[in-house]
């Protein structure tokens, strides 16, 4: 049997072939002996690919077709938000006066991109409900960092040194503990109720001086919205704590409830979440991070402000935390996410998130029946099922989501969060028509059949798939991490 | 409201609320308390429909001056670089820019065997064994880079040469500060790394030591001598390489880095105001366990065929949370996919080519320039970057060089107050002889 049925590019790789076309070498050279010392002229090239164009293109063609993205079918991962990511987005993001201009510019002479990103700042003001936005953090868990570092300077300055946990509820995601450690602080776990909420009882018994923050997702992982936010509001700032929103499921609650009006002090957005970035496999995003009054002293530098009708970067910020990435952010998710915005307004990004929810209510509900509802609740824009029902069948939720690989799903966020017992946490977002939900219920439910009267079925699945399941454990415990001829 | 990215019909919402059992969408928001319920809209800018807003944007995007239609010489961490238009073409596949993270290896075989050749690439470049899948840029790659010296060495000082990229030197210290690490700066003699300098500040407190190759003045570090002085207090070396300049460079990993980062954005990536860029990350076999990021490691499926998943997760933060060492999780995957199909299509003998026009084209222009009288300063070994006084005020030259079509280098003054009306000037390979002889006109004729 061939056991590499798609070549590597080095494989395809054939001396004398080039895929380049570089300018002409129009100016007089000399030999590279007398501009560098002997010791740092590179002796052996470096084994990159040797290959035509069409043979450039013929392999990444194939490599796409290996790969699901939202423009292949339903996506319904949990906590990631795989919306449609609009067309326009990537031709304005590719405009010459947004894609070819260099940071280090005139200011004089990128004003329209200035424009831009002041304005988005606006917007997202706005929307969270919050006095002052950065565009700067890459990605969400950056912002985290930013956002955590810029409570712990707040807290430094007031000489509250003491202020050094972070809570953090049970079903956060990662990102939020791993954050406080990078940002030099500690993190303390607040645990969930029965209703699938932070247990208010528990967190007056780990609030206190020593409370830097509460990191908070509402509504939460679960999908719920943390209806006591005012009281946990109320606790954490009596001890001098801040809070902290995690941006990640504000597709749950655009118009609907902001933020800054829950009694949040700092925010960050997934601008690649709610407002479309794409996801790009991976990356760049964008992680904005939005703040009270009395932390907008503490942003990373540079900001952006209008000054009469010019705007400029503000580097005199002398209570700054500093630079947390190079130049501006990742002005090109920001341009996308601009773009995304100016095509909704305000009634468009109302009716966002009523679709989503209701979208995640509708599934939540055809699905019920058919496997195991952990909290039932209307949810917001996602929901959590358990696989338990399953399990005891011998069908673990791993299987049920290589199962859907059959049906040409991306399964749900699956084994998250972590206070859920085989966890399949499912989102379905506002782009996805009403058909589509019914074939993926319907999959959903033929698959809970199978569960009970073929679960081999379900247990060997993927069977459509150019792969079957691969054997983690060996590129753990052996890893080859690059190709060597 | 009807929206062309909202498939859902007055009809279906009928229906749907319907099976969920209530008469309203407003229902389902019961749960958020009625004092902090947002009223209304937003006051925010009104939607547009496609036209109006592709005219609006397009003509926003023409107030700016691009490098399409001026000829750059600005450098100082972004460049000016030809990407062969198949990149384009690769990173509009939909199905690369529309997926997620390759959690489900049986549907992302094709990122990740396209972060597998990236990661190979890379380590090529640089001389090293492992490459991560990304990281966001190159400043906070080094900064990641000195908090993984940092833990491994279980020190906390962080040496850092003074001709390292001013933004990525703050980059450091603000991360140093999260972990109350301890950064202190080398510094330059002549535009380079002062090596006595080095040599007096090292002690076995030093984690690590952060050198720029070439550096910010576009000269290339004596690495070699760099290295016994840090390996001989045992401290980590980290390199922070243009992966282009390594083309024609002798690689980092050849010359005893222990962390090589950078960014990748010379290959294939747009200037784009400064980002999405791409940071490259990049150890020696013994820190593979400590890398920050994903990593896409080759396995076998059931039936013995290659494949690849993400691999040694448990250093990352959905696994490890609180004890993680970084908190990384989006990266910049599609970028890392640029880079990859601009060092494929430019491939072995492409990539050295165009490092070494780098060369020979900014050879070219610091000799014409000097020719006219300007002087240049910190000159010796260098890529594709030097350093000239300018014979006026540095935004009296710019202004003239932009009335003239050209963008001028970078403001020294800005960042090294002794280099007031310094010009940083870059020359890639994309910049003609005679941009270039207009650009040593302009300047000779400033100094007359």
């Amino acid at each position: 049997m061939n056991n590499q049925d798609q070549s590597l590019i080095f494989e395809i790789s054939t001396s004398g072939r080039i895929g380049y076309s570089l300018p002409e070498m129009d100016v007089a050279t000399i030999p590279l002996e007398e501009i560098l010392p002997a010791d740092y002229i590179r002796e052996e090239e470096a084994k990159l690919p040797e290959v035509s164009e069409l043979d450039i293109m013929r392999h990444y063609t194939a490599l796409s077709k290996r790969n699901h993205g939202v423009d292949s079918g339903f996506y319904p991962l949990g906590s990631c938000t795989m919306k449609y990511n609009p067309k326009i987005n990537e031709n304005v993001a590719r405009f010459n006066g947004f894609a070819h201009i260099h940071p280090y510019q005139d200011p004089a002479t990128v004003q329209g991109a200035l424009g831009l990103l002041f304005d988005l700042q606006e917007h997202l003001t706005e929307i969270t409900g919050m006095d002052q936005v950065t565009l700067q953090p890459a990605a969400g868990a950056h912002g985290e960092w930013t956002g955590l570092m810029m409570i712990r300077a707040f807290h430094e300055a007031n000489g509250d040194t003491e202020r050094t946990k972070v809570i953090v509820p049970d079903s956060a995601h990662g990102t939020n503990p791993a954050s406080a450690t990078v940002a030099g602080l500690e993190t303390i776990t607040v645990k969930s109720d029965e209703n699938g909420l932070v247990d208010l009882e528990d967190l007056k018994r780990v609030v206190g001086p020593d409370t830097a923050a509460l990191m908070l997702t509402n509504p939460n992982t679960l999908g719920l919205f943390e209806e006591n936010i005012l009281e946990m509001a109320q606790l954490v700032h009596d001890a001098g704590g801040k809070l902290y929103y995690d941006g990640a499921n504000l597709n749950a609650v655009l118009s609907k409830a902001r933020p800054g009006d829950m009694g949040f002090d700092v925010v960050h957005l997934n601008l690649h979440k709610t407002f479309t970035g794409p996801h790009g496999g991976g990356g760049p995003g964008s992680g904005p991070v939005g703040v009270k009054s009395d932390l907008i002293p503490y942003l990373p530098k540079p900001l952006i402000v209008k000054q009469g009708e010019q705007f400029v970067l503000d580097y005199d910020r002398p209570q700054s935390i500093g630079r947390v990435k190079p130049y501006y952010g990742n002005f090109g998710i920001n341009v996308r996410a601009y773009t995304y915005i100016r095509s909704m307004g305000p009634d468009g990004l109302k009716a966002v998130t009523e679709n989503a929810v209701i979208n995640a209510n509708y599934m939540m509900r055809k699905l019920e029946p058919y496997f195991d509802l952990p909290y039932n609740r209307h949810c917001k824009h996602e929901f959590v099922l358990s696989g338990r029902r399953q399990k005891k069948l011998g069908v673990r939720t791993l299987d049920i989501a290589k199962r859907l690989l059959d049906f040409g799903y991306h399964p749900p966020t699956i084994y998250f969060p972590l206070n859920v017992e085989e966890g399949m946490m499912i989102e379905p977002t506002e782009t996805e028509s009403k058909e589509t939900l019914d074939a993926f219920i319907d999959a959903m439910i033929q698959i809970a059949k199978e569960a009970e009267e073929t679960p081999e079925v379900v247990q060997e699945a993927p069977h459509t798939t150019v792969i079957k399941r691969l054997d983690e454990t060996l590129a753990a415990r052996k890893p080859i991490l690059r190709y060597q001829a | 409201m009807k929206h062309r990215y909202l498939p859902m019909t007055e009809q279906d919402k009928q229906e749907m609320l319907g099976a969920i059992g209530v008469s309203s969408a407003e229902e389902l928001f019961n749960d958020i308390p009625e004092s902090v319920r947002f009223q209304g809209e937003y006051d925010i800018k009104a939607a547009k429909s496609e036209p109006a807003l592709m005219k609006e944007l397009s003509r926003l995007a023409a107030k700016n001056a691009d490098l399409k239609n001026y000829a750059s010489f600005l450098g100082a961490g972004v460049y000016d670089h030809y990407a062969p238009v198949i990149v384009d073409h690769v990173l509009s596949r939909s199905e690369f820019y529309t997926a997620y993270t390759p959690y489900q290896p049986e549907i992302s075989q094709g990122e990740l065997q396209a972060i597998f050749e990236y990661q190979t690439m890379i380590c090529e470049l640089t001389g090293m064994d492992v490459a991560n899948s990304s990281m966001y840029d190159g400043g906070t790659a080094l900064a990641e880079a000195a908090m993984l010296a940092s833990g491994q060495t279980r020190r906390k000082k962080i040496l850092i040469s003074g001709t390292v990229h001013p933004e990525s030197r703050e980059v450091v210290k603000t991360y140093a500060k999260g972990q109350r690490v301890e950064v202190i700066e080398i510094p330059h003699k002549d535009g380079v790394t002062d090596l006595a300098a080095l040599r007096e500040l090292a002690n076995d407190d030093i984690a690590g030591v952060i050198v720029q190759y070439p550096n910010f003045f576009g000269r290339i570090e004596p690495l070699k001598e760099m290295e016994e002085i840090i390996h001989g207090i045992k401290s980590m070396f980290i390199v922070s390489s243009n992966p282009l300049a390594l083309g024609a460079l002798t690689s980092p990993g050849a010359l005893g880095a222990d962390i090589v980062t950078g960014d990748a954005q010379p290959f294939g990536i747009p200037a784009a105001f400064g980002g999405p860029h791409c940071g490259y990350f990049a150890v020696t076999n013994k820190l593979v366990r400590k890398v920050p990021g994903r990593l896409v490691g080759q396995t076998v499926d059931e039936n013995g065929k290659r494949g690849f998943v993400l691999t040694l997760q448990a250093r990352e933060q959905h696994i490890r949370r609180d004890k993680a060492t970084s908190n990384i999780c989006s990266n910049q995957a599609l970028n890392a996919l640029a880079a990859s199909v601009a060092m494929t299509a430019l491939g072995k003998k492409g990539v050295k080519e165009m490092a070494v026009q780098n060369i020979q084209k900014a050879h070219y222009a610091k000799k014409a320039i000097m020719a006219k009288g300007v002087e240049v300063i910190f000159d010796g070994p260098s890529f594709n970057e030097f350093v000239i006084k300018l014979p006026a005020p540095f935004s009296e030259v710019n202004k003239n060089l932009f009335e003239k079509g050209m963008i001028g280098g970078f403001d020294l003054g800005t960042v090294y107050p002794e280099l007031k009306d310094h010009m940083l000037v870059a020359v890639t390979e994309l910049r003609t002889k005679e941009e270039i002889d207009a650009l040593a006109q302009e300047l000779g004729d400033q100094h007359e």
